[in-house]
């Protein structure tokens, strides 16, 4: 089979799944979950250098691995802070990719689109290849293609909550008129649910809790690599039509007692 | 010279230190010169780490010094 690469921002990855980072029950289980997942992008959060973290040695266990750092700017909540955190990690990860968060309400996570809109646009004209969470709209993803944003990344549901993805149709529908690859984010609770993504035409799914918070984080990574593989191979087979009505597969000649 | 206005404001403490070089600041966080993952912006504006060495810092200044942890 023809090689299928993921093309993000003019950089080829063999692997279509995207592991966050955070919330493993050690760092032992994180490694051997990054292994078990297979991804090449993994996603890293910034903050301030006073806050108390398990990080050290983080960043030389992932170059050693030789993973493709992501930075976020999780829970920044203005335009300002987003811009400002994203530059932070460029400097401090000598890498010009942003996942960009801009998060409007504390309570559900849900992305601030306005906000999003003007910082990804103020972003891609400093330089920055960028990679936004959104919500599932259509209309939004496309804008946010327009302002020159590398891929787009729409929820499947809220982050964390592992509720897979409420709106199928929209899903569809953004990958069907998406000019730039569409990366599932947030709400994955499952393998299944990264296959649908897979299946409904995505080009990779990003998630974290689904595999971090499972009782068995390396087995579960394991089952979204191949539930990634599984749902992106169905993709590209093309799924028989939905029927309303039982058609035999076997041949209904020579049947006996006819 | 006690106002509020003129503190420095380090990782959005108000912090009480005279003006003087950004590394002797970052040698208080404990942030060495090479450390991987690290990064400073003053007043809203990345200070490259090329620069810290050759970079005062004022009174009121705003610094942000931050690190990579695990996110999602």
């Amino acid at each position: 089979m023809a090689e299928d690469k993921l093309t993000i921002g003019g950089r080829e990855f063999a692997s279509r799944l995207f592991l966050g980072t955070a919330g493993y029950p050690n760092q032992q289980v994180f490694l051997d979950a990054l292994d078990a997942s297979g991804a090449e992008i993994v996603t890293v959060s910034i903050r301030r250098v006073d806050l108390e973290g398990g990080a050290e040695g983080l960043l030389e266990l992932l170059s050693a691995r030789r993973r493709w750092l992501l930075p976020n700017t999780a829970g920044c909540a203005t335009v300002k802070d987003a811009v400002l955190t994203a530059q932070l990690a460029r400097e401090a990860l000598e890498t010009n990719w942003i996942k960009l968060e801009l998060i409007g309400d504390r309570e559900t996570l849900y992305p601030d689109v306005e906000q999003l809109l003007r910082a990804a646009e103020q972003l891609v004209a400093d330089g920055f290849t960028v990679l936004p969470y959104c919500t599932d709209d259509p209309i939004v993803c496309r804008r946010l293609a327009d302002v020159g944003c590398a891929a787009v990344m729409p929820l499947g549901a809220p982050i964390g909550t592992g509720l897979g993805i409420l709106n199928p149709y929209n899903i569809e529908t953004i990958c069907a008129r998406s000019e730039v690859p569409v990366v599932l984010d947030a709400g994955i609770g499952t393998a299944s649910d990264a296959a649908l993504a897979m299946e409904l035409g995505c080009a990779a799914v990003l998630l974290n809790t689904a595999v971090s918070k499972s009782t068995d984080p390396v087995r579960m990574a394991a089952a979204m690599r191949h539930g990634v593989e599984g749902g992106r191979l169905a993709r590209l087979a093309g799924r028989i039509p939905k029927r309303l009505r039982a058609e035999a597969s076997s041949p209904e000649l020579g049947l006996i007692g006819t | 010279m006690t106002g509020d206005a003129r503190m420095m404001k380090v990782n959005g403490k108000p912090r009480d230190r005279a003006a003087g070089p950004l590394l002797a600041l970052l040698a208080e966080e404990g942030v060495a010169p090479d450390a991987r993952g690290v990064a400073v912006a003053v007043n809203g504006a990345v200070v490259p780490r090329a620069r810290w060495g050759g970079h005062a810092l004022a009174e009121g200044d705003e610094i942000e010094i931050v690190k990579v942890l695990q996110g999602g």
